[in-house]
């Protein structure tokens, strides 16, 4: 790489920066708006205290999360496309594949400028797909909502949790049965011997998610993973 | 329940929607003219740049239609609009349910039911799975440019130094196995405690979808099947349900 396309490298990067933190921080206000927005338009504010408790547990199993999917994603992505990722989502199960197959079809080399230019790319065409592919569904919805609103939808709907635990609980235990067992007899024993714990369930994600993690590293540490 | 959805499909949703997805558009055009701009400044070949754009389309197409029954999967309980945005833009299928199901509890309902739904609750569920997944956003506004500046230095200062190998991958696992340990056994409690079967029937159904998905994925080698293994055992557990309830 020469002086000047290296200077230009510089230069891009900057604005890239530059250009991110602007789009990510207007796109955070403006999706924190909409709840608002709806208060406002039918006289039903969020209220404060569902909100901290919800935030407080939700926060206890996502900030770990986050931080981690940051610090492992950044280095695949680069700069252009974490800005970029973070903010339109479905990061594991769409974003990173495609940029990592995108850069093996084009063929560049891992953390190279090449790279961070074709991650940017892949990743802004997947989010303008992943876009218009749900608009053009959304179009189809919105007049099928007579029929989704049907009193006898109303079991499907009301199991919809149920639904995605059943599907992601057999992935997860089938990737990693030696992390699951015990958190699985643990979580289950409590909920049949008290069962007051069962309306608590998004409390016993804490200690469920905490003990997976403790087993977890154990089994790491030992080399068993 | 039929004033709620109402007002969460209502058509000032739609548009302050389509507001925020036009302008979280915009920014992913502007990247890509950037991108591919500074692609070809650095010399790169105009073929791959447009090649690297057509395979990740290309790549996208099946996965987002399995976002979008994603979409109808959440909808029933959420709106079309709010479900619209969250999946298009910021979310998974995975957090959104996970975290519209605490908030719910959280606002004091039994759990993520359109039969106990308000607009109460729902602004405030909202509120909460906004501000839960921006914890990434907010890393990339106050970390990303000392972060990445971190890593050139460190791939220039030792470029053949061997990464050793780390938990982290590891540790998103074993969290979602505790979060589905927490869940499956609370279904299983309430078959025992409450005799309500449903929620361990329908989580039954919807394992039993994705054994055979996880058949043909991993033993028959047809990975592109598991763009739609979540949302399509989702969507069968929940039809189950409602040919059960009619019985």
């Amino acid at each position: 790489m020469d002086e000047k396309q290296k200077e230009f490298l510089e230069n891009y990067n900057r604005q890239i920066h530059r250009l991110g933190r602007f789009t990510l921080i207007v796109s955070v206000v403006l999706l924190v708006g909409i709840p608002f927005f709806f208060g406002f338009l039918y006289d039903a504010m969020p209220s404060p205290a569902g909100f901290a408790a919800g935030i407080a547990k939700v926060a206890a199993i996502y900030i770990p999360v986050s931080i981690a999917e940051f610090l492992i994603y950044v280095p695949m992505l680069g700069a252009g496309a974490s800005y970029l990722t973070f903010i339109t989502g479905n990061v594991t199960n769409l974003k990173i594949p495609c940029a990592i197959n995108s850069r093996d079809i084009v063929g560049v080399a891992d953390n190279s400028a090449e790279s961070e230019i074709v991650s940017t790319l892949s990743v802004a065409t997947s989010a303008l797909v992943t876009m218009a592919v749900i608009f053009a569904g959304v179009l189809l919805i919105t007049p099928l909502q007579p029929v989704l609103q049907s009193p006898v939808l109303a079991p499907a709907f009301d199991n919809v949790v149920p639904a995605l635990f059943g599907a992601l609980g057999l992935k997860y235990f089938l990737k990693s049965p030696k992390i699951a067992v015990i958190p699985l007899i643990v979580m289950t024993l409590l909920c049949v011997f008290v069962p007051a714990a069962i309306s608590q369930t998004s409390v016993l994600l804490i200690p469920a998610g905490g003990l997976a993690l403790l087993i977890g590293y154990i089994l790491f540490k030992q080399g068993k993973l | 329940m039929n004033e709620y959805l109402s007002q969460v499909n209502s058509i000032p949703m739609y548009l302050v929607v389509a507001g925020v997805l036009g302008f979280i558009s915009i920014m992913c055009v502007v990247f890509l003219i950037k991108s591919y701009r500074a692609g070809v400044a650095l010399g790169m070949d105009k073929k791959l740049l447009r090649r690297a754009i057509t395979s990740s389309a290309t790549f996208t197409v099946l996965p987002s239609i399995s976002i979008l029954l994603g979409v109808l999967a959440l909808s029933g309980t959420l709106g079309v609009p709010f479900s619209w945005l969250r999946l298009s833009v910021i979310g998974a299928l995975q957090y959104e349910l996970n975290v519209a199901e605490i908030a719910a509890t959280s606002t004091g309902l039994s759990g993520l039911k359109i039969s106990e739904m308000t607009a109460s609750a729902f602004s405030t569920i909202g509120l909460v799975m906004t501000i839960g997944i921006l914890g990434g956003v907010f890393c990339c506004i106050f970390f990303l440019k000392k972060y990445t500046g971190k890593l050139q230095k460190n791939m220039t200062a030792a470029p053949a130094k061997e990464k050793k190998p780390s938990f982290g991958s590891h540790a998103t696992v074993a969290m979602f196995v505790g979060l589905c340990s927490a869940y499956i056994g609370s279904y299983i409690g309430t078959l025992t405690a409450y005799k309500n079967w449903m929620p361990l029937f329908v989580a039954g159904v919807s394992a039993l979808v994705m054994l055979i998905f996880e058949y043909f994925t991993v033993k028959k080698g047809k990975a592109w099947l598991d763009n739609f293994s979540v949302a399509t055992s989702m969507l069968v557990a929940m039809v189950a349900s409602v040919l059960v309830g009619m019985l």
